[in-house]
């Protein structure tokens, strides 16, 4: 891990080469180690060192932006000719608001040195135990064990100057038997707090449970959402709409319903990017201060997030949710969602289930239109139907087409245990419960 | 440099690696965007670095950087035996890699026009030009132009004596108009759907697609799309594919299904199997007898034409469906060794710090014999669909759901009405074995498809896809309920 006085070191001689022009820095650097399996075997097993700066450069309202992975004398050098002469070809974009001054921001702990270091050997004693319970089953494990650590620096001109650390470790696995699979996964900054085994045998059983599926005809149903589910549900809901641009160029589900109750009551969904209980991260990649925002509300619509090119247009603050600059063009995300808990167990929701379906997790899912966030996508990894309060038999899997809007409006129960999940894109994470859900549409089925 | 990769591939082999590989990749890209008239974007970025790659007792071990010097080759280099060694723990049977690849040689996209000899200005003024004939439509909500251009230089060594050096060019752009009406949202793309066409070569190819020339028509087509009729609902009807679309629907139902390390199960946890088993090969009707798919790495413009894969095995045409049977796939070294057959260059790295996995190179249907004109005529009663707007296929790669921007009603041998949220769905056998028609070479086009995720760590690939429009029979479209 690179320390923050050798970064500010690399800040300042960038600064020194801008010549006080106002300009803005964004360092990160990534160790990365990934151990890959299938077939009861690892197959690949990978490890990367990487750091990239990335430098926009302001004539006025004129930004041109470059970024380099080469932080030697050279690189830098040609780093802020590239980013200067960008700017000068570039016209105004009358829009921008400037840089942001430097403001005191929290710095929270999400950094485990045994998980920034993590042996591949680990890695693979781990990865040993589950393929070893499947062959035992006679079933074949995948999956993947990822450990490493992060670090993100935003710097600019104004005196704006960020540091944070990360680490982190996800396990997921996919077992599969000749017409059955399950799959679990679990996201941690701490790897001591995953259970690699206890996943695996949460995959196992799902397997061994989903042998000799029946083909049901498609409808609508009432469904039991493990929390892999759930969380494409508010991915998606973020991806097309929880930003603030997106409502501008009236493309998000949030038009025309903010303030309105349109989901139900038990749902509320914000975000935090100082809780721990996440993986957080205190600032945005404009180095502002990351703000708790109140995205839903007991199924209220509260409003999006804000980085500062979105607010200034609307004439609010920033909330600290900028991206990074290769996906500034697509506005402001929630990087550190929640959903709130509820009362009972994913077990309870099928015992009050009088006919429907339970589902692990969805797959592939792309969105059909954007108003009502309507996806489609197939159900995988387990889906079993339920009948009298209780799992009666595995099913083949579905393909759904449903707006998710209204799917959270038609929540009937939301489970008490909540889980963390982080995405491999943007590092989003995402804490949520499972979910009950009435009238859920399904389109179409499978072989 | 070739000092510093000799050396890497002599350290490896003196640390107990069976085979080794080093790629040292350097990686440039320019990317401008214009939204509503203000330019969003004008961005150069470069990353470069070094990845080894490791056979140790028959196990696997990589391990990259980005500090291209000796002493960190030397590092990465025992760090990859290291982890080699970790993976021969949970290990199975020894990886046998086949015939040994010793291609030596240099290899360059042939370009008309170099993109980096063209001024920014330039570039710039193309993209605004364009923005300036859509916002001429009135009732446009957001117009966006964008222009991609690359440059990737590569070694490549292994220790059975391969030594290649590539230089990549591509050069990518296009436009995408919004309309908004009350709830409705309708989004018209060109050349390709999300404003995206990319190819291997120049500048020129950027100047072929006219951006401005097509700006106006594309941005009135998005509002004629808010009070266009809606797609028929849950109808099975004939279905004509525009090109555009019909390469996306060959990348996800042909091209993937073909990946041989998808039906040996090495992505089983994350991008899926494959109904392809290899008890099908040679036997199994994937689709009607006009349906003929091929793999090259050679075809101009394409995304997957290179030199020599990242395993040094060079650049070739292989069929993967012949007059409708399924006759081959999509391999590197390692998979084609099971199978008893020879590696189709099918390996390849998004970048120095991934490790080769099998991706599609060009993956293109064969034009047929009909003009776009007798097919329509041709056609009774049906639906011409075009460009992507959202893409959808299950784990095996059987069940499918696609949706386009456009579709056009087709009556009494006549394209009709315009139609708005258009989908179909189908089984990839069944809906390649309902394919009647195909269109002749003079509609033919090598698509691009600059998005292709796989992997993990996840990689995004370049690949293309030869089409001409296709006709399919019995298809449900119209599936949003």
């Amino acid at each position: 891990m690179i320390e923050e006085k050798d970064v500010r070191e690399i800040c300042e001689s960038i600064l020194l080469r801008c010549k006080g022009n106002p300009v803005e820095i964004t360092l990160q650097y990534t160790d990365s180690s990934l151990t890959r399996f299938a077939n009861n075997i690892i197959h690949q097993n990978v490890a990367e060192r990487d750091g990239e700066v990335t430098l926009r450069y302001m004539i006025g309202k004129q930004i041109g932006t470059a970024s380099t992975n080469r932080m030697d004398k050279a690189g830098l050098d040609e780093l802020v000719v590239r980013a200067k002469s960008n700017a000068k070809t570039i016209p105004e974009d009358p829009n921008y608001p400037g840089l942001p001054d430097p403001v005191t921001y929290q710095r929270v702990a999400a950094w485990d040195a045994t998980t920034a270091d993590y042996s591949p050997e680990k890695r693979a004693r781990a990865v040993g135990t589950v393929c070893q319970l499947a062959v035992e089953k006679s079933l074949n494990a995948s999956g993947a064990f990822t450990t490493g650590s992060d670090v993100l620096v935003v710097a600019n001109s104004n005196g704006v100057f960020t540091y944070h650390t990360r680490s982190y470790a996800d396990f997921q696995t996919v077992v599969m038997s000749d017409d059955s699979s399950g799959r679990s996964q679990e996201s941690a900054w701490n790897v001591d707090d995953l259970n690699v085994e206890g996943l695996g045998k949460e995959a196992i059983e799902t397997a061994v449970c989903g042998q000799h599926p029946r083909k049901i005809d498609p409808g609508e149903y009432t469904v039991i959402l493990e929390h892999y589910a759930t969380e494409d549900l508010i991915n998606s809901l973020n991806f097309y709409g929880m930003g603030a641009q997106a409502l501008q160029e009236g493309r998000s589900w949030m038009n025309d319903r903010l303030g309105k109750q349109v989901m139900s009551r038990n749902v509320s969904i914000w975000d935090d990017g100082l809780d721990t209980n996440g993986s957080p991260l205190p600032f945005d990649f404009e180095g502002v201060p990351k703000q708790r925002v109140d995205i839903v509300k007991q199924g209220i619509v509260m409003g999006p997030v804000y980085d500062r090119y979105s607010g200034a247009k609307m004439g609010k603050p920033s909330t600290g949710h900028a991206t990074p600059i290769v996906f500034r063009g697509f506005g402001p995300l929630a990087l550190n969602l929640f959903m709130a808990p509820g009362d009972v167990t994913v077990q309870e929701m099928i015992a009050s289930t009088k006919s429907g379906l339970y589902i692990n997790r969805f797959w592939y899912t792309r969105l059909v239109h954007p108003r009502e966030c309507a996806m489609t996508g197939m159900t995988r990894d387990g889906v079993f139907k339920i009948e009298d309060g209780e799992v009666a038999y595995p099913v083949k899997n579905l393909r759904f087409t449903m707006p998710y809007v209204q799917a959270l409006a038609n929540v009937e129960a939301v489970g008490k245990a909540s889980h963390l999940l982080v995405s491999e894109f943007g590092g989003i994470s995402v804490r949520v419960p499972g979910l009950k859900i009435k009238g859920f549409n399904f389109t179409g089925s499978t072989v | 440099m070739k000092e510093l990769i000799m050396g890497a591939l002599d350290l490896a082999k003196l640390r107990g690696a069976q085979y080794a590989d080093v790629r040292v990749v350097n990686h440039r890209e320019e990317s401008l965007s214009v939204k509503d008239g203000i330019v969003e974007e004008l961005s150069s970025s470069e990353t470069e670095g070094v990845g080894v790659r490791v056979l140790v007792n028959g196990a696997w071990g990589f391990a990259s950087s980005r500090n291209i010097t000796k002493e960190e080759i030397d590092h990465i280099t025992a760090q990859a035996v290291a982890i080699a060694h970790a993976s021969g723990l949970v290990s199975g049977e020894k990886v046998d890699l086949g015939p040994k690849v010793t291609n030596r040689g240099t290899y360059q996209t042939p370009v008309q026009i170099d993109p980096t000899s063209v001024s920014l200005e330039d570039k710039l003024a193309l993209l605004l030009n364009a923005d300036t004939e859509m916002g001429k439509v009135k009732g446009v909500r957001t117009r966006q132009t964008h222009a991609t251009t690359l440059k990737q230089h590569k070694y490549f060594a292994n220790s059975e004596g391969a030594f290649t050096e590539q230089t990549i060019i591509e050069t990518g752009g296009g436009i995408q108009a919004t309309a908004v009406g009350g709830s409705e949202i309708q989004v018209r793309s060109y050349p390709n759907a999300f404003a995206r066409q990319q190819v291997t070569g120049g500048w020129e190819a950027m100047l072929s697609w006219d951006l401005p020339g097509n700006g106006q028509r594309i941005a009135s087509e998005a509002v004629a799309l808010l009070t266009a009729d809606p797609c028929p609902s849950n109808i099975t009807t004939s279905l004509i594919l525009g090109g555009s679309q019909l390469a996306l629907q060959v990348h996800e139902s042909c091209g993937h299904p073909t990946e041989l390390d998808r039906v040996y199960g090495s992505e089983a946890a994350y991008a899926g199997t494959s109904f392809l088993t290899t008890e099908k090969l040679d036997t199994f009707h994937y689709g009607s007898p006009v349906v003929n798919l091929t793999a090259d790495s050679v075809r101009p413009l394409g995304l997957g034409t290179f030199g020599w894969d990242d395993e040094g095995v060079p650049a070739q045409s292989s069929p993967l469906v012949r007059d409708g049977l399924f006759v081959g796939y999509l391999m590197s070294r390692e998979t084609a060794s099971k199978l008893g057959r020879f590696s189709n260059g099918c390996m390849r790295a998004s970048g120095w710090n991934r490790i080769p996995i099998i991706r599609m190179v060009n993956v293109s249907l064969e034009p047929g014999t009909w003009t776009q004109d007798d097919l329509i005529a041709d056609t009774e009663d049906g639906i011409f669909m075009d460009s992507n707007r959202s893409w959808s296929i299950d784990d095996k790669r059987y069940n499918f759901q696609f949706g386009t921007e456009i579709g056009y009603e087709i009556k009494n041998g006549k394209m009709g009405r315009m139609l708005r949220t258009c989908t179909y769905t189908g089984i990839t056998p069944e809906f390649w074995n309902s394919c009647d028609a195909v269109c002749n070479a003079d509609h033919w086009v090598m698509w691009g498809t600059p998005n292709c995720g796989k992997g993990q760590p996840s990689q995004v690939a370049h690949t293309g896809h030869g089409t001409a429009p296709a006709r399919f029979r019995n298809v449900k479209v119209g599936v949003l309920k």
